[in-house]
């Protein structure tokens, strides 16, 4: 028995090691011209994953269509995709292989904002841009060593804007906000707590719950007796579903409730039920295509994406996704310009502007990487189980 | 005071839950002490097996609710049979390293078959909240203090009058002895692990409807239940019970009173006091528990 | 230390001192370096581990907290308080190190499945407190900026300096942990391991020992946790949860408990595994890992190098004393 369980255990390891040896030794074909590659690192599993997913797919998406009309310029586009598995250390190590091993001229990702501040050092030394899909400011400030590094996503500050501005016109100056404790909720609730003087609101709850918490009754009971004037809940996942729930059922539907822009996914409004209706966030205009005015600028692009996501993938569309695809547009558009050379694409993209994207219209600038505002944002409202602008 | 009672109720349905997770890690404890470190991804099987039952095969919940508590039984039996047994070195480390890499396995399973969103149950009843005092208590969660009391009954029911349940009790004492006596011990440490993986499906199931249900949710039930089972004593059905009410209350006064945020510390805590000063828990005794192998 | 051993140690150093210059030519795999930058940082940790679990027969699932005092102590000390890392790394080990003396009095009169939850409860409540002090921690954003090493004077971030920096450390703390173990403590460590009762019936103060073992794998960890901090320069809880101190255990535990060399073959191989290896089978990864777990703790409990025989004497692991039946 000991010797068929060394020996099978030998097979097992045989078998892993004939596996790396094969992803080195499959040949990538005979292609006409060299392809472009584009390197990409996303959180497919793991706990970013609801981020991850969405973005590969769009990516896989865009890359698949720009091939199909022959390239840029005639070369095919290589997307090399990793997985950080929502881990610092692996994405780390993802991105300096993808810079080492695979060569890439421009990285798009990672997905979340922890990982993106564990890779701008790498960016930085290594002088090959990055054009990450998470949203901390951080990432792209201080901009002195930050010259290698851009992103997509709008930032907090400019959705607590967005939403301060919408309850300063209503009126509403007592407000109670709940956060889960993870890079997304604690990143919110740093500019929900900064910003909140400056348009005369005074918090009068903070609290906060953990991403794995299975009822936010306590933490509304709290709120509740605060009596505030409205209530900010931001988080992702499960938690942001529960906000709902338990604020529909404790009876506190007279409070209005925002949601963050992390509840931006059609997905969430069947999950939290009826008790949706009412609630009002601010989202980037990729989630609200159909809705939109025809005279949007953004509109024709939003809809194209809706249309072909939805289709190939048989799911509603997300904001996350649409990050992946200005970030591979951008990307596209900039190798379509210069070429493969890491520092012309940097200087590319730090030039673009008037880029019309999912998320909005990206202005880049010496100091800005993130080249977005508030007004790429609209106010919005869940109505009989779908999306409307708010009024 | 109608806070208090609102953080009672939030605490006693979530602190049921965590003493479901208990006693599952009980059943199997009594009989092989062995502690198994895949018992909150059953919780979650339990509960997505439902949810698959019901939204796609659009069965009724009660027909899905037993159907999931059975399959995932069946998980059970796989897990010992094919592998449990076949554990060569049956150290402490070994065990915990086997049941660890079974969670990964079935974590990693959960996450093909039903991909990364939570899911959702209907509420077995209809409804909104009903009112108490000032708080308002969802008639979920009736059921889940209301199944959970049929489970205890039941299993105490068939550890203490029925032959299977004696034999299974019998072994943890002295599996020797009780092979002697006839007691096919194998069979016995095998229903365990079915019995096991059934309780921790009826909490995933009754749950789920309140606080929906994810792939990697076990973990954070696995701890917090086995913290209750520790508080208990490992091995006492009437002590998990308790144990797993008062870790949800004092989580829920602690997020309500307290802070929020260090609401999860508190099962924690509680784990480390309990085996520091009273390792055999609450209701353990300590002769009983300085005679276990573990 | 026995021939055998320093036939070992030379072999390996040698391998490790050339490994850069064999990788840094060959595109596909010039990465690897890398990848064994962070294999050196774990093997401290590991190393630190196997003491504790193999000679001194103790589990812990709270390696992974240790590694995060250490690494958050560098990090606050160096970014917010403007130390020098070098200053800053004692600190962290000291501050680990009395962290885990504190935790080890109560905790190790403890056994098998109960020491193990007490220290996986400790390790979870670290990660709680470094995700809710956001004033000094930085929260679950996490806390970035971290300035890097210098040596001499030199920035230290290229890899291949980081790389040696790493590895000279896990030489001497290897040195440091031979010398331990062929000495009194040494001894007196595997009499603990063998049957704890009879050594203490021998007059061996087995707590006391026990305690002391823990600490140097405390202050193994932190020390790992600072050079993590200033080759990585961000710093978030996640790095430093549950999950990573199980993969402590498990690189330990697939190398080989009974020898220190398996923990440093059991550390290489998973990292490499973790991080490279498995992402050929992509989405499948984590069902492999799953999977190649299950089949060595089932058909190799005494780690990989019970197959090549590279550890010293079988070590018996036994379970503390036993129940009525035998």
């Amino acid at each position: 028995m000991k010797r068929l369980g060394s020996s099978l255990t030998l097979v097992v390891l045989v078998g892993i090691l004939l596996g790396v040896l094969w992803n080195f030794g499959v040949p990538s074909g005979v292609d006409a011209a060299e392809p472009y590659k584009i390197g990409a690192v996303f959180s497919i599993t793991g706990p970013a994953s609801f981020l991850g997913e969405p973005e590969k797919k769009t990516a896989e998406m865009v890359v698949a269509a720009v091939n199909k009309q022959g390239g840029i310029n005639g070369h095919p586009i290589e997307l090399i995709v990793a997985d950080d598995e929502s881990d610092a250390t692996k994405c780390n190590l993802a991105v300096k292989k993808l810079i080492k091993k695979d060569e890439v001229p421009v990285i798009i990702g990672p997905s979340t904002s922890g990982n993106s501040m564990a890779v701008v050092s790498v960016a930085e030394e290594s002088r090959v841009p990055l054009i990450s899909c998470a949203a901390s400011y951080k990432i792209v400030t201080p901009i002195e060593s930050r010259q290698w590094v851009f992103k997509v996503a709008g930032s907090d500050s400019h959705v607590v804007e967005k939403l301060f501005d919408y309850m300063k016109a209503k009126g509403i100056q007592k407000l109670a906000i709940m956060t889960v404790s993870d890079g997304f909720g604690a990143s919110g609730r740093e500019e929900l707590l900064r910003l909140a003087p400056e348009y005369n609101i005074t918090i009068v709850a903070d609290e906060r719950y953990g991403p794995q918490d299975t009822d936010l009754s306590p933490q509304l009971t709290k709120i509740r007796g605060a009596q505030p004037q409205a209530i900010v809940n931001w988080s992702t996942g499960p938690t942001q579903i529960l906000a709902v729930k338990n604020w529909h059922d404790l009876g506190m539907t007279s409070i209005p409730l925002y949601q963050s822009h992390g509840f931006g996914s059609k997905k969430n409004i069947p999950l939290a039920g009826p008790a949706a209706e009412g609630v009002l966030l601010a989202l980037a205009r990729v989630n609200i295509g159909p809705i939109l005015p025809d005279t949007q600028s953004q509109k024709k692009v939003i809809m194209e994406y809706t249309k072909a996501y939805e289709e190939q993938f048989k799911e509603p569309i997300s904001s996350f996704g649409g990050h992946a695809w200005d970030a591979t547009s951008l990307a596209i558009a900039a190798l379509k310009a210069v070429g493969p050379d890491p520092a012309k694409i940097r200087d590319f993209l730090e030039k673009t502007q008037g880029f019309v994207g999912m998320h909005g219209i990206f202005n880049f600038s010496p100091k800005d990487h993130n080249g977005l505002s508030k007004n790429d944002l609209e106010m919005v409202v869940v109505q009989k189980g779908d999306w409307a602008l708010a009024p | 005071m109608g806070d208090m009672l609102q953080y009672s109720v939030s605490g006693l349905t979530v602190g049921v839950i965590y003493a479901l997770v208990a006693i599952g890690y009980n059943v199997i404890y009594n009989v092989t002490e062995i502690i198994n470190f895949a018992q909150g991804e059953f919780v979650m099987l339990g509960g997505l097996c439902a949810v698959f039952l019901v939204g796609t095969l659009h069965l009724p919940i009660s027909v899905a609710f037993f159907a999931s508590i059975l399959a995932v039984g069946v998980i059970g039996f796989m897990m010992e049979r094919f592998v449990i047994r076949q554990a060569r070195d049956v150290t402490v480390l070994s065990l915990i390293i086997i049941t660890i890499a079974i969670s990964i396995l079935l974590k990693g399973t959960a996450m093909f078959c039903w991909g990364k969103d939570p899911y959702s149950l209907p509420p077995f009843s209809p409804g909104g909240p009903i009112l108490i005092g000032g708080a308002a208590i969802q008639r979920q969660a009736f059921w889940v203090v209301g199944v959970s009391a049929l489970v205890v009954i039941c299993l105490t029911a068939f550890f203490r009058r029925s032959i299977y349940g004696k034999a299974m009790l019998a072994c943890a004492d002295n599996p020797n002895a009780a092979r002697m006596a006839g007691i096919p011990v194998r069979q016995m440490v095998l229903l365990s692990f079915v019995l096991s993986g059934a309780v921790g499906a009826a909490a995933g199931v009754i749950i789920t409807p309140i606080s929906l249900m994810e792939y990697d949710r076990g973990a954070m039930l696995g701890l917090k239940g086995f913290g209750a089972a520790v508080l208990g004593g490992l091995g006492q059905f009437h002590g998990a019970l308790v144990a797993g009410a008062l870790l949800g209350l004092a989580e829920s006064f602690c997020a309500g009173y307290l802070s929020s945020g260090y609401k999860d510390a508190v099962a924690l805590v509680l784990l480390l006091l309990a085996l520091f000063f009273k390792p055999e828990g609450l209701f353990g005794s300590k002769e009983a528990a300085g005679l276990k192998k573990f | 230390m026995g021939k055998r051993n320093w036939g070992i140690f030379l072999g390996t150093l040698v391998i490790i001192a050339v490994f850069p210059w064999l990788v840094k030519p060959v595109k596909a795999i010039s990465h690897y370096l890398d990848v064994m930058v962070f294999a050196g940082i774990f093997s401290l940790v590991s190393i630190g581990l196997s003491m504790l679990m193999g000679y001194a027969g103790q589990v812990s699932l709270a390696q992974a907290a240790f590694f995060g005092i250490g690494a958050y102590t560098s990090g606050i000390l160096t970014s917010r308080l403007g130390f020098n890392p070098w200053a800053a790394m004692p600190v962290g080990i000291l501050a680990s190190m009395l962290v885990a003396w504190l935790l080890g009095i109560p905790a190790l009169r403890l056994k098998g499945h109960y020491l193990a939850m007490a220290t996986l409860g400790f390790g979870v409540i670290v990660t709680i407190i470094l995700n809710e002090e956001v004033q000094w921690t930085g929260g679950p954003s996490g806390m970035g900026d971290i300035p890097s090493l210098s040596v001499a004077g030199v920035k230290v971030t290229s890899e291949m300096g980081y790389y040696y920096v790493v590895w000279s450390m896990v030489f001497l703390a290897l040195l440091f942990c031979f010398h331990v173990l062929h000495s009194r403590v040494g001894r007196a460590l595997r009499a603990i391991h063998e049957e704890e009762m009879a050594a203490e019936a021998m007059g061996v103060p087995t707590a006391r020992f026990k305690i002391q073992v823990f600490v140097l794998g405390a202050a193994f960890a932190a020390l790992a946790g600072s050079l993590y901090t200033h080759y990585v320069t961000f710093l978030n809880p996640a790095s430093f949860n549950l999950m990573w101190s199980i993969r402590f255990l498990l690189m330990v535990m697939v190398g080989g408990m009974q020898s220190l060399w398996g923990a440093l073959l059991g550390t290489v191989l998973m990292t490499f595994v973790g991080n490279e290896w498995l992402h050929v089978f992509a989405e499948f990864e984590i069902l492999v890992y799953g999977a190649i777990l299950l089949v060595v703790a089932l058909l190799l409990p005494k780690g990989l190098v019970s197959l090549i025989s590279l550890g010293g004497s079988p070590r018996k692991v036994r379970v503390p004393l036993t129940d009525g039946s035998s």
